[in-house]
């Protein structure tokens, strides 16, 4: 069977599914458990009404715990074992963590995510608000927008493509068709073989991510802009401010929380970066990064010890910007 | 606000500028990409997509004369045309040495009596006062100009031809297959969580909450191969069945908390008063929450379908990397590294990919940013 029939038999069985299972589950409830009626009618009532949420949960609940919850601990376990041959794992204690660290090669991915943790949210948010900025001040900023947003629907490979076009070199003479190249033969440079040279090809990664996360930033930042009280910049003008104490004094300032979640959500897509840099250079040449390092471990080298080893320094990093979000989340329910 | 003091209608040019050089940078490179899948393989290769806008003048690779001669009284005259197309000569040579040395239609002489002839739209006349059967015909270097040429070809190659120039359109199939049930799939299921977490009371509500906030982050890496053993042991293996039950898990964090907080802000009054008169959570549901929701689940429904297009890893780990189970973003990594230099190839099969994303992403941009305006500002 073709898998597109499959596809949509699926869709059926699983829309259908659900929507049966959340009726049939109230009417169960309704009428066979607790009916709304006779003798017990209040009780009854309560009763169900203490069930149901669990009810409309429940297939949620089932999901996010086995697909995200379940493997957390998963792969906590999995990091300190290793596969004995002939099937099996036994108990190595810190080994799979000593042995990761003492590559060469998982150094340099953190050396790198360090490197685009710092680069490509300062960057991403920095271009992000000026476009905000001037794009709020004129009449066809919203098509402006839409324009710099466009990279946000283009996968990562298909950006690597774009962008590995830009960096291509040719040899020497001939004419380039990398634009990079291109700009630097005309200012009497050799063509390069840009991604290649370290630690310049780290940074041409990265500006494919910030291409893609800037029109983000910039849809955020302009909301908030927008949201700033007109009556503090007119207060700043009266007492004479000038446009660049304006930004940076007044609204910056305004919009800082803003600032902050625009921040973590680009740092959480940079600590799994992992297509760029697979497609790329896949980690050659000194470009390797944490999650292209824990894919090379899990499914080249199938060592699963160390992959999840990494998957956990992974998790490790997240963390703080969990315990912030969930602080944050807990804030907000009071 | 435009005149008053600190607002510099004098600027207003600058911002103009600025803002057009930013579009400009940000759209160049896709534009590139969009430029050179029309273009023929060996014009991506000899010059840079931006040269192919104009019409551009270029040293071309030499051609050998050949044709039938005629004989016209003492003398043997072989004529025709070097190029076709809409294309004008401005110098040509005989050697390798002087390939520009002279004008368009020049008259020759090339020894033992023989003149040639290259006129500016490249037509040739070669005469000799003998035969030319048997001897070897000159050679004619060029340097022409010719105007854009586009072509279609390249889409045709790639989504029609199989496996044997790309697999794109089988991987295209394999795609659609993957992200519209994963897509589907989890807007019900997060919808009447998210409802219970927006209007029922019961103990544990807030906890939930923040769970589903802490899972909105976890890094989806670490599920790779916990879920790996477990469709293995259930008997799923790699399968599309696997791709979508690991989308849905991984997307219902954000589907859940975009669809709680917009069902959190919908008036109290309408949901009590159906109460009131008799209706069922259940009904209040159906009836009242799923239809005002709407916004919510376009916005959650756009990111999912991107997302789940765009992906590569999940895919590659739940459905495989075999030629048949290839999604577009496999496909295109493969290409890379197997065709990096036949960029008609790769540029063509890379637009195909970003296609259906773009057009989705113009048409519903509205949904788009009302999602990410809810997902991550409060």
């Amino acid at each position: 069977m073709h898998p597109a029939i499959l596809g949509l038999i699926t869709i059926v069985i699983g829309v259908g599914g659900c929507i049966g299972y959340f009726w049939f589950s109230n009417v169960i409830l309704d009428r066979v458990f607790f009916p709304p009626s006779g003798p017990n009618a209040g009780r009854n009532i309560n009763r169900a009404n203490a069930i149901r949420p669990w009810l409309f949960m429940g297939p949620a609940i089932l999901a996010l715990g086995l697909y995200l919850a379940y493997p957390v601990v998963a792969t906590f376990l999995l990091s300190f074992q290793t596969r004995v041959p002939g099937g099996g794992s036994e108990f190595v204690g810190l080994d799979n963590y000593v042995q990761m660290i003492g590559e060469a090669k998982f150094r340099e991915a953190i050396f790198n995510n360090m490197l685009w943790l710092i680069i490509v949210p300062a960057a991403s948010t920095a271009f992000g608000l000026l476009a905000a900025q001037l794009t709020d001040r004129i009449s066809w900023g919203s098509f402006a927008k839409s324009l710099i947003f466009m990279p946000m629907a283009i996968s990562f490979v298909g950006a690597s493509v774009i962008w590995k076009l830009i960096y291509d070199a040719r040899p020497a003479g001939s004419d380039q068709i990398g634009v990079l190249n291109a700009i630097w033969v005309a200012f009497g440079g050799e063509p390069q073989q840009w991604l290649t040279i370290s630690p310049w090809n780290s940074l041409l990664l990265m500006v494919v991510l910030i291409w893609i996360q800037t029109g983000f930033a910039m849809v955020i930042l302009s909301a908030a802009l927008r949201g700033i009280p007109e009556e503090t910049v007119e207060a700043a003008i009266v007492d004479g401010a000038s446009p660049w104490q304006i930004f940076f004094r007044i609204k910056v300032p305004q919009i800082m929380p803003t600032i902050v979640v625009v921040w973590t959500t680009i740092t959480l897509v940079v600590l799994k970066v992992f297509d760029i840099v697979l497609a790329m250079t896949n980690g050659q040449w000194e470009t390797q990064v944490l999650a292209n390092y824990m894919y090379d471990k899990l499914f080249r080298a199938f060592d699963w010890g160390v992959g999840s080893a990494a998957a956990m320094t992974i998790m490790l990093l997240v963390s703080p910007i969990l315990v912030w979000n969930v602080i944050n989340a807990r804030k907000e329910m009071r | 606000m435009d005149n008053i003091a600190g607002k510099k209608s004098s600027l207003t040019w600058a911002v103009h500028i600025s803002v057009v050089v930013l579009v400009a940078l940000w759209l160049f490179p896709t534009v590139g990409l969009f430029v050179s899948s029309f273009r023929t393989g060996d014009q991506i290769s000899s010059s840079g997509w931006w040269q192919s806008l104009s019409t551009q003048e270029s040293q071309l690779s030499p051609i050998r004369i050949e044709g039938d001669e005629t004989a016209t009284g003492d003398a043997f005259v072989i004529e025709g045309t070097l190029i076709s197309g809409d294309t004008t000569v401005s110098a040509w040579g005989t050697s390798s040495r002087e390939p520009n040395a002279y004008e368009p239609g020049e008259t020759v002489d090339l020894g033992d009596g023989q003149t040639l002839t290259v006129n500016d739209d490249s037509t040739y006349v070669l005469t000799g006062p003998e035969t030319f059967e048997g001897t070897r015909l000159p050679r004619v270097f060029m340097t022409a100009s010719s105007p854009p040429v586009w072509t279609v070809e390249n889409y045709g190659t790639v989504l029609f031809t199989g496996t044997a120039a790309a697999g794109i359109g089988q991987a295209f199939l394999n795609t659609l297959t993957v992200s519209i049930p994963a897509t589907i799939i989890p807007i019900l299921i997060a919808a009447f969580a998210a409802y219970a977490l927006a209007w029922m009371e019961f103990p544990g509500r807030a906890l939930l909450v923040a769970t589903v906030v802490g899972l909105l982050v976890v890094p989806l890496q670490l599920a790779l191969i916990p879920l790996l053993q477990i469709h293995n042991t259930i008997g799923i293996g790699k399968g599309y069945l696997g791709v979508w039950l690991a989308h849905t898990g991984f997307g219902l964090p954000l589907a859940i908390y975009l669809l709680r907080n917009y069902m959190v802000g919908l008036p109290r009054d309408i949901i009590e008063n159906a109460k009131v008169d008799g209706a069922s959570d259940f009904q209040i549901f159906v009836k009242i929450i799923l239809p005002l929701s709407f916004p919510a689940l376009a916005s959650f429904a756009i990111f999912q379908f991107l997302w789940t297009w765009n992906d590569l890893l999940v895919a590659l780990v739940f459905l495989g990397a075999d030629d048949d189970s290839l999604v577009l973003t496999g496909r295109l990594v493969n290409l890379l590294g197997s065709r990096g230099g036949d960029w008609e190839i790769l540029a063509t099969s890379a637009f195909v990919s970003i296609a259906v994303p773009l057009v989705v992403f113009f048409s519903m941009q509205r949904y788009l940013v009302r999602g990410l305006l809810a997902g991550s500002v409060k």
